[in-house]
């Protein structure tokens, strides 16, 4: 479990980098819509950071080829790339953000900022 | 139309090919490559392909633009490492070198282009970087003790070799042949600021330097300069430009103008042969001039709008995208897009342009609109600018 911020650090349509240490690559965490994502940071088709890249709904486009990833499934949904990211759980514990780095390519659940905020 | 051929299995004629099975056809696809290689990506070839660790001839697996499930789906004839020789419209037929020919509807041409020489460059030790061929057989020689290396011409391609050699630990000499190099591309101002990154890797860029021969016997030794200066060297590389690869379309009826001239739907002046990536010089109606790309974006975008162009049999859909185009080169990764004029003026949006290394994003405008914009290390603000323009009606006559 990787701390990333306090909620209030990543607002609405922004993201952030995390390093998950040497387990695995840099993580892209994001806030969209009400909801935080977090998929592996470098793009499946060359070296770009996704979380530099442009966000809209659950979908963020790279920034160097504007290969399409959906946040939700990590998959690819137009070239050039091809392989998926993965995709890593997220959770809220009393405001602060943890991703939860996964070993294999799973489609995770969206945390709902608003609900997580009720629970904490 | 039954059978199509694509002609040139690279990243342009894969999205062509790409291209005409989603818009429907479901005819006879050939795919002719004059490399051994199925489609792979060209990008890494002068950056991580070269500086990478581990076997000396390089990866190639990471550059692969297909894989079995694509390759399945596209259910395509492949016939590599042969080369087209000609193209018959009247016959409809292309030839193939040692004499097979393919009976076909239509054509995608795609074959690319190929670097510029200097008249020495048969000499070992000498290179020129397109192929993944060239790009091993260089990356092999920077491993087998090369100290030295000079690069001629310090375009895209020679900056981004340079920076690799660099990376590597060798001395690097970039020659170039303009009072600045990247001007056509850039403008003066923002020209300086990039032949600036030579420097900060501790590379010596020579600029306004005429290369007069090429020393060496059995191998290149050094680089004769115009003023008779010698640059000791272990490796040359040769980054002086590329011309598109036409000649096997001499006597086609094609126009072939420094490419294959295209309207602005990469459709020839026959409806069943369109063209695609680097060889194609498509029209700009409106503007009153050709233009041929040799973006790595174009070349992709391309094949999709020339495959449902060549199954329409005229062109429905212009191909209108917005320039792009990007280098990764000491550490720093410039990116460019839209369409600059001379003349154009450039303003600082962010950074300082005495650091470009510490990012900057410039903006150029005419008449107080943008034309384009160019980051270096700015990748999110360049992004948003980006998409501005390419929403943003152009002005005319661009």
């Amino acid at each position: 479990m990787i701390p990333v911020c306090r909620i209030e650090d990543l607002p609405e349509g922004e993201s952030v980098r995390v390093e998950a240490g040497e387990t695995g690559g840099p993580i892209a965490v994001f806030h969209s819509e009400g909801a935080f994502y977090a998929i592996d940071d470098t793009c499946s088709h060359q070296d770009a950071s996704l979380s530099e890249g442009w966000l809209e709904g659950c979908y963020v486009e790279c920034p160097l080829h504007a290969a399409l990833f959906d946040l939700r499934s990590g998959m690819p949904t137009c070239l050039p790339a091809r392989k998926p990211v993965r995709t890593h759980a997220v959770t809220v514990v009393d405001g602060m953000l943890y991703v939860h780095p996964a070993v294999h390519a799973v489609p995770a659940e969206p945390v709902h900022a608003v609900q997580e905020e009720a629970v904490a | 139309m039954r059978t199509v051929t694509v002609v040139g299995a690279s990243l342009a004629g894969l999205h062509a090919a790409r291209g005409l099975r989603s818009h429907g056809f479901d005819g006879r696809l050939v795919i002719v490559g004059e490399e051994r290689h199925r489609p792979y990506d060209r990008p890494p070839l002068s950056k991580e392909f070269l500086t990478r660790p581990g076997d000396p001839d390089g990866d190639p697996a990471p550059l692969a633009l297909t894989d079995p499930e694509d390759e399945a789906e596209l259910d395509a004839e492949w016939l590599l490492g042969v080369r087209a020789e000609a193209l018959d419209p009247a016959a409809g037929e292309v030839r193939l070198a040692g004499g097979r020919t393919v009976r076909t509807d239509g054509v995608v041409i795609a074959t690319g282009a190929a670097p510029r020489t200097l008249r020495a460059t048969a000499l070992p030790g000498v290179h020129t970087l397109r192929t993944l061929d060239d790009a091993a057989r260089l990356r092999a020689e920077l491993r087998a003790g090369a100290a030295r290396a000079v690069v001629i011409g310090a375009g895209f391609i020679g900056a981004e070799v340079a920076s690799s050699c660099a990376a590597l630990g060798l001395d690097v000499t970039v020659v170039e042949a303009a009072p600045l190099p990247l001007v056509p591309q850039l403008g003066t101002e923002l020209a300086g600021v990039c032949a600036a990154l030579h420097r900060t890797s501790g590379v010596t860029l020579l600029c306004g330097t005429q290369v007069a021969t090429l020393r060496g016997t059995d191998r290149v030794t050094g680089v004769e300069l115009a003023d008779g200066r010698v640059l000791p060297a272990d490796v040359v590389v040769v980054g002086i430009g590329v011309r598109p690869v036409t000649g096997w379309l001499e006597g086609s009826g094609l126009a072939l103008e420094d490419g294959v001239l295209c309207d602005e739907g990469c459709v020839t002046a026959l409806p069943n042969v369109v063209a695609v990536g680097d060889v194609a010089r498509l029209a700009r109606p409106g503007v009153g001039r050709t233009v041929r790309a040799e973006h790595w974006t174009s070349g992709m975008e391309q094949g999709g709008v020339a495959a449902r162009n060549l199954l329409a049999g005229s062109t429905v859909e212009p191909f209108a995208a917005l320039p792009y185009f990007w280098s990764d080169q000491y550490g720093a990764r410039i990116q460019y897009a839209g369409r600059r004029d001379p003349g154009d003026t450039v303003r600082i949006d962010e950074g300082d342009p005495a650091d470009p290394g510490a990012g900057l994003l410039a903006v150029y405008e005419r008449d107080g609109s943008p034309t384009a914009v160019l980051g270096i290390n700015r990748p999110r603000p360049f992004m948003r600018l980006r998409r501005e323009l390419a929403r943003a009606p152009q002005p005319a006559g661009r």
